[in-house]
């Protein structure tokens, strides 16, 4: 039993007008529980799309889909709240409460925990993202800077506890230290208790840091979807996707262009390695 | 939830029709010269026919599907309507009497009435669709500058006013997007709109009325800052990059849009 399963589904924007967008096209698509997806394509390929779908933000407007083997249609939006959490692009732009308490205790209060519990609730929330529960707690989230900003949204849709987390380009605009500290803090809260993690992303280094799984969408339709390994076997998929490979890939296409064996080397280390065996190889081989 | 989707204000379908091509200018006085007529026609079979003539030459002219113009007129729907029913029922003495029971009675004149009345509306709404369907907000507010620049003398700020006008009507789709997202968002989070008493109704609209008010005095210092840093001051010394000028198709346009509902109402 899958926990979220998509069947032949197709989203249409403004449906029936002669500015309809078809953004998703027949797409079927099976997420298990613990797994960590991601989601990557080009601009307008309809990640957020696909992602509100999977959110029952939008409807199909064809097809079905069915999270623990029931009609997302037929799901209370509160219930389904408890098991899908998403995170907007740009969250931060939804601020709307006078404290950083208010605003992250927000959610856990609409889907009914109660008022003794919404304390630790929002302390372990904040926590989990680096921010210091004292010290903030009672400032408007209005006057964070950038990076506590994007923390305290994401803090505020994990204080709902979800079983699926879905980002949606996260740290989008962030300085490079802040985006991998952000992807740290939430690599440790799905890991450590088991959370299924669907990211949407142009990183594709932050895709590779994170999941397991990817999926490459293009005008609406799937052209891959595997382990992370696979992809990267075939650049094609990646420039059929019109997507810029990461500098790591670059660099390894042209040593393997130039004869190294470098088949699933990912990092510098490997990559390093690999050519350092090699070589030592080739020279036991000519003496 | 699409708020685009619903919201009833004729939208702009870009095109390379002959009517899309006509100068704003002449569409605005044409659209208003017609609605003008309207109230003006006299209430005979023929006169409403000739005058639909005209308006089916102008939806034949901007190429657009016919059903654009159909749900164009749904907003009004419930008010046609209405006035078909008052007139019909309710109406005016005189004629021959069909029925009659109480206040209720349908009579010639109450059937001549609803039907003339009904059109009227329809007529309205078509025209001001084929001007707003046809004629982007640029093209509309320039056109409005251009045209209400005589008001200059009595020292009325036009330039500024329709500045104003175009910036309101130009982020009225960013605002409907925007509040679309923002409304996605909060129910992410379990909210719910529009439920329990009225107090907690207007309380649960705070999470997307209060993002929607920040963000847009932010749009608006941004937008100030960047006309800032482009030199903007106001009308005086601006030139335009698209400067219309009359063509011959513009005063046939013209022509024809004044001079054919004078006929209508000389013959009829
Ligand atoms: N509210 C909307 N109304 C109409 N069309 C839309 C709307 N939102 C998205 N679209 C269209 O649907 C398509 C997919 O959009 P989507 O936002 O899913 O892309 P995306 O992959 O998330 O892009 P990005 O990487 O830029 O965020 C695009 O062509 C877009 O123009
Ligand atoms: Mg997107």
């Amino acid at each position: 039993m899958a926990l979220i399963s998509l069947k032949n589904v197709q989203y249409i924007y403004m449906e029936k007008t002669p500015l309809e967008r078809e953004a998703i096209k027949d797409i079927s698509l099976d997420i298990g529980k613990g797994e960590s997806i991601g989601i990557i394509g080009k601009t307008g390929s309809g990640k957020s799309t696909l992602i509100q779908l999977i959110s029952g933000l939008l409807y199909p407007t064809q097809g079905e889909i069915f999270i623990k083997d029931r009609d997302i249609k037929k799901w209370n939006s509160k219930e389904l709240c408890k098991i899908i959490g998403i995170v907007f692009q740009y969250p931060e732009y939804q601020f709307f409460a006078e404290t950083v308490f208010e605003e992250v205790a927000f959610g856990p209060r609409n889907v009914g925990i109660p008022d003794e519990e919404l304390e630790n609730c929002v302390r372990e929330a904040l926590t989990t993202v680096g921010l210091s529960y004292e010290e903030i707690k009672d400032r408007s989230p209005f006057n964070l800077s950038g990076g506590e900003k994007r923390r305290l949204a994401i803090a505020s849709i994990l204080a709902m506890n979800p079983e699926v987390l879905i980002l949606d380009e996260p740290t989008a605009n962030l300085d490079p230290k802040g985006k991998v500290e952000i992807m740290n803090y939430i690599n440790k809260w799905v890991q450590s208790r088991n959370k299924t993690l669907i990211l949407v992303s142009h990183d594709l280094d932050e895709i590779i840091r994170t999941v397991k799984r990817v999926i490459v969408l293009k005008e609406g339709k799937i052209i891959f979807d595997g382990p992370i390994e696979k992809l990267f076997l075939n650049y094609e998929k990646i420039e059929e996707a019109e997507l810029e490979l990461p500098e790591i890939l670059k660099l390894r296409k042209v040593l393997e262009d130039k004869g190294y064996p470098l088949e699933g080397a990912f990092t510098v280390h490997e990559i390093v390695e690999r050519i350092v065996a090699f070589k030592e190889h080739i020279s036991i081989w000519k003496s | 939830m699409e708020v685009l989707k619903t919201f009833p204000l004729g939208q702009y379908i870009p095109g390379n029709s002959l009517l899309h091509g006509i100068s704003a200018k002449a569409k605005i006085i044409v659209s208003f010269w017609l609605i003008i007529i309207i109230f003006l026609l006299k209430l005979n079979f023929y006169s409403y026919l000739l005058f639909f003539f005209l308006i089916l030459l102008g939806i034949l002219l901007s190429s657009l599907p016919i059903n654009y113009f159909v749900r164009s007129l749904k907003p009004v729907y419930f008010l046609v309507l209405f006035t078909f029913i008052i007139h019909f029922f309710f109406g005016e003495e005189g004629g021959r009497v069909y029925f009659r029971y109480g206040i209720i009675h349908i009579t010639d004149n109450g059937i001549k009435m609803a039907l003339f009345m009904s059109l009227r509306l329809i007529y309205l709404v078509l025209i001001t669709s084929l001007l707003t369907l046809t004629t982007s907000v640029l093209e509309l507010a320039q056109a409005i500058e251009d045209l209400l620049k005589p008001l200059n003398f009595v020292k009325f700020p036009v330039h500024e006013f329709s500045m104003m006008m175009t910036i309101a009507i130009r982020f009225v789709p960013t605002l409907l997007e925007e509040t679309d997202k923002i409304i996605k968002a909060q129910k992410a989070r379990g909210a719910e709109f529009g439920k329990g008493n009225l107090i907690s109704q207007a309380k649960s609209l705070l999470p997307i009325i209060i993002p929607l008010f920040i963000n847009a005095f932010r749009r608006a210092n941004e937008l100030a800052e960047a006309m800032e840093a482009r030199c903007y001051r106001g009308a005086k010394g601006r030139t335009r990059y698209r400067v219309s000028r009359w063509t011959i198709k513009d005063l046939v346009f013209l022509t024809i849009g004044i001079l054919y509902p004078i006929l209508l109402l000389v013959f009829f």
